[in-house]
């Protein structure tokens, strides 16, 4: 059993990073043919940065949009965030100590996730526009991530794990050396639905993660009188060569 | 006056319930193959369209960034559902921006993601139809393109982008709208969307520059085709032919005529208007950008200047250098191109232009962001100076000024409910219902604050407004260009008005016109 997870966690990582890598560059090499960012928008190369990162850490248009789904969803992502960061010690021999820090107080992120997450499920549910938009998936990617939340918040709070054990296992994973795994029950839930989501992300709409990044809508820069901005395939457009000259 | 009920204003403007297939079928007609053909479409449905259809797809994907990141990033959040004109005028849940997203995404995932090909019905995807065909005609030309729902959408996903791609599909097929194809083709032949020959263009400026003499005193000229004038003036067609917009046109004349610009209009590029933006087709665009080209090369001017019009600027302003540039042989020291807003405002701010502000004093004013011009464009050196300049130019001509709620202007004003190519009879319903909301916001200043007419920088706002404010109770005549505004109050200098104002001699004579 501990051969077999350890198999299906180096397999998740796996096809995570290829799947996200591929989306990633079939992002980058698609060309965005013409200016078309959303205004009023940035004049500069680094006022696009401060208007993305605004969207990826305040979530800013979805706050003018709908403060509850705001509310929620931000609640989600940063108590996810934050939780992925800590979970890095598992992977580490020595822990730096903001990590243990931020663990001390992050751990309680996870009932947040979970109030984040089940207020998106209600609305999912409870709003006849959005449940009209929703298909059999969106609500099972609510349902994985509360599953990978509550059998956390179990482990930490109520039947808690070999710790010392499972580090080992971790540990062991980024060596390929396999090490035993503690056989509690909602650890292997745990660590399965992980999985699970790691596998499937490069293949859903959780490709809202590098996409963000992507819109063009967002990461242009405001300037197209000022510089001329050509895609390579309008160079060989036949009205592009042939174009009066004075 | 139609077989439809006009909406009846909300109390209160919450969210409406979805009725769902309440705008089923609501299709404008159907392209025929002479224009299509001359865009470089099939003008039917190929005997292999699925193949074609999908074909189309999978090389729009691979060739726009904006659709395959828009394909992919949406996480049915929902935050958009309600912010389309045209979702909260028809309740139909395949018009909130999601659900007209979906028509297409549905069946990119089926095609073209792992999920949807091995797990339809778990995410949703669908099999390609006739069926979806005929829904996809009839939503994606329930888009005007305004970009409104992409403000609000924390993945920058733009509807009007996917609109767009939905069409160049759906021509591939053999259904495009009639009313986009015919008007393009009137461009490469006329040179104008209304198919104003340039002799009757001519005739139209000759009276302009008649009528302003005698209501001013001075020869302002309305040239066309003439060489060697400081600037190209690039403006709707309807700014030839239609109230308001021909008060707009004799106001850009007064305003460069004052600020000692000279200035003509091409017969070959009479149509600031670019229709390939509707259709989705970047070689169409392209070649109807190359008119202004041409007619600056062959005119041998300066600079381009462009008229009132939304979709026009946003294209003049977006993509103009990009489909028609460099323009390294026009003058570097203004905009290329610069809109006539930014020549007015520019003069005013040197204080070049008088303005008499009592002649707009019968009105009391509001102020329309058309969409393109509020989300796709700018004016002037900071960003929002699309909102600022406008507002700025008509304070200057005007006393009485207000502005509508806030959550219905700037970048978060709604569409005229005509824009995109919705712009025809054969979508009257769709039209009216779609200006609901900014209806809404008109009648509450109305109520508040008195307010008579709304102003508008787009030809496109212009019709539609002429045509749909009666339905809403208000006059056909509320709507009025901003340049109107600026032509009402202009103090010419030499002018009659300038005599009467300072009451030099020859002001008795006045009374008697």
């Amino acid at each position: 059993m501990s051969e077999l997870y350890a198999i299906l966690f180096t397999v998740a990582f796996i096809v995570l990073i290829a799947g996200l890598g591929r989306k990633i560059v079939q992002y980058h090499k698609i060309p965005a043919p013409l200016k078309i960012p959303v205004t009023p928008a940035p004049i500069t190369k680094s006022g696009v940065y401060f208007r993305l990162a605004k969207e990826v850490i305040l979530f800013s248009s979805l706050f003018r949009s709908n403060k509850w789904t705001w509310l929620f969803g931000w609640m989600f992502h940063m108590s996810l965030f934050i939780i992925i960061v800590y979970h890095l010690r598992y992977f580490m021999s020595e822990v730096p100590a903001w990590i243990v820090w931020l663990q001390s107080v992050g751990k309680y992120a996870a009932f947040t996730m979970l109030i984040g997450l089940a207020g998106l499920m209600v609305r999912r549910i409870a709003v006849p526009r959005i449940r009209h938009i929703s298909a059999p998936s969106d609500y099972l990617w609510l349902v994985l991530l509360f599953i990978i939340g509550l059998s956390g918040v179990m482990m930490r709070f109520v039947t808690h794990t070999d710790i010392v054990q499972l580090k080992a296992w971790a540990m062991g994973l980024t060596v390929f050396d396999w090490q035993p795994l503690p056989m509690d029950g909602p650890l292997l839930i745990h660590l399965a639905s992980v999985a699970i989501l790691m596998i499937l992300l490069p293949f859903s709409k959780l490709l809202h993660i590098p996409g963000v990044f992507f819109a063009p809508t967002r990461n242009q820069v405001d300037n197209p009188r000022e510089a001329r901005h050509v895609s390579a395939w309008a160079l060989e457009l036949d009205a592009e060569k042939n174009k009066a000259q004075p | 006056m139609a077989d439809f009920d006009t909406p009846k204003f909300r109390e209160y403007p919450i969210v409406p319930q979805i009725k769902t297939g309440a705008m089923d079928g609501t299709s404008p007609f159907v392209s025929r193959p002479e224009f299509d053909n001359q865009l470089g479409y099939p003008g039917q449905l190929p005997e292999d369209w699925k193949e074609k259809v999908l074909d189309k797809m999978s090389d729009l994907l691979s060739r726009y960034r904006s659709l395959q990141v828009f394909m992919d990033a949406c996480m049915k959040c929902g935050a958009c559902t309600d912010k389309c004109h045209y979702f909260i005028g028809t309740e139909d849940p395949n018009n909130m921006p999601v659900g007209r997203q979906d028509l297409l995404r549905k069946v990119y995932r089926r095609y073209f993601t792992f999920a949807g090909k091995y797990f339809p019905k778990l995410v949703g995807a669908v099999d390609l139809t006739e069926e979806v065909i005929d829904t996809w005609y009839s939503y994606y030309h329930q888009c005007s393109e305004c970009r409104r729902c992409a403000v609000f959408c924390p993945m920058g996903i733009d509807t009007a982008e996917i609109t767009m791609a939905a069409r160049e599909i759906l021509a591939h097929a053999g259904k495009a709208s009639k009313y986009s194809n015919e008007i393009i083709t009137k461009v490469f032949r006329i040179g104008n969307n209304l198919g104003l020959p340039g002799p009757a263009l001519e005739g139209i400026l000759e009276d302009l520059e008649e009528e302003v003499e005698e209501d001013t005193g001075i020869a302002v000229k309305y040239n066309m085709d003439v060489e060697g004038c400081d600037a190209l003036l690039v403006t709707p067609s309807a700014d030839f032919f239609a109230e308001p917009h021909i008060d707009g046109l004799i106001g850009y004349g007064k305003v460069l005529h004052e600020a000692g610009i000279t200035w003509t209009v091409s017969s070959k590029a009479s149509e600031a208007a670019n229709f390939g933006l509707f259709i989705g087709s970047y070689e169409n665009m392209q070649k109807i950008s190359m008119r202004i080209r041409e007619a600056a090369i062959d005119l041998k001017v300066k600079r381009i200047i462009f008229g009132e019009c939304g979709h026009a600027w946003r294209v003049a302003y977006s993509f103009l250098n990009t489909l028609a540039g460099p323009f390294d042989f026009l003058d570097q020291n203004y905009p290329i191109p610069q809109h006539i807003l930014e020549v007015t405002h520019g003069l005013i701010q040197e204080d070049k232009i008088r303005f008499n502000k009592e002649e707009n004093d019968h009105m009391t004013l509001t102020f329309h962001d058309s969409c393109n011009v509020a989300r796709g464009s700018r004016m002037g050196d900071h960003p929002g100076g699309q909102f600022d300049i406008p507002r700025a130019v008509i304070r200057a001509a005007c006393n009485n000024y207000v502005d509508m709620d806030p959550s219905t202007t700037h970048d978060a004003t709604f569409c005229c409910g005509g824009g995109g190519g919705t712009l025809t009879d054969d979508l009257m319903e769709l039209r009216v219902k779609g200006a609901l909301p900014r209806m809404e916001a008109l009648k509450a200043v109305e109520q508040e604050h008195g307010v008579t007419n709304i102003a508008a920088i787009c030809a496109i706002c212009k019709s539609q407004f002429t045509k749909t404010l009666p339905y809403y109770g208000f006059e056909m005549d509320a709507i009025v260009s901003v340049h109107q505004l600026v032509s009402n109050a202009i103090v010419m200098k030499g002018s009659e008005q300038e005599a009467e104002l300072d009451g030099t001699e020859d002001s008795e004579n006045k009374d008697d016109e």
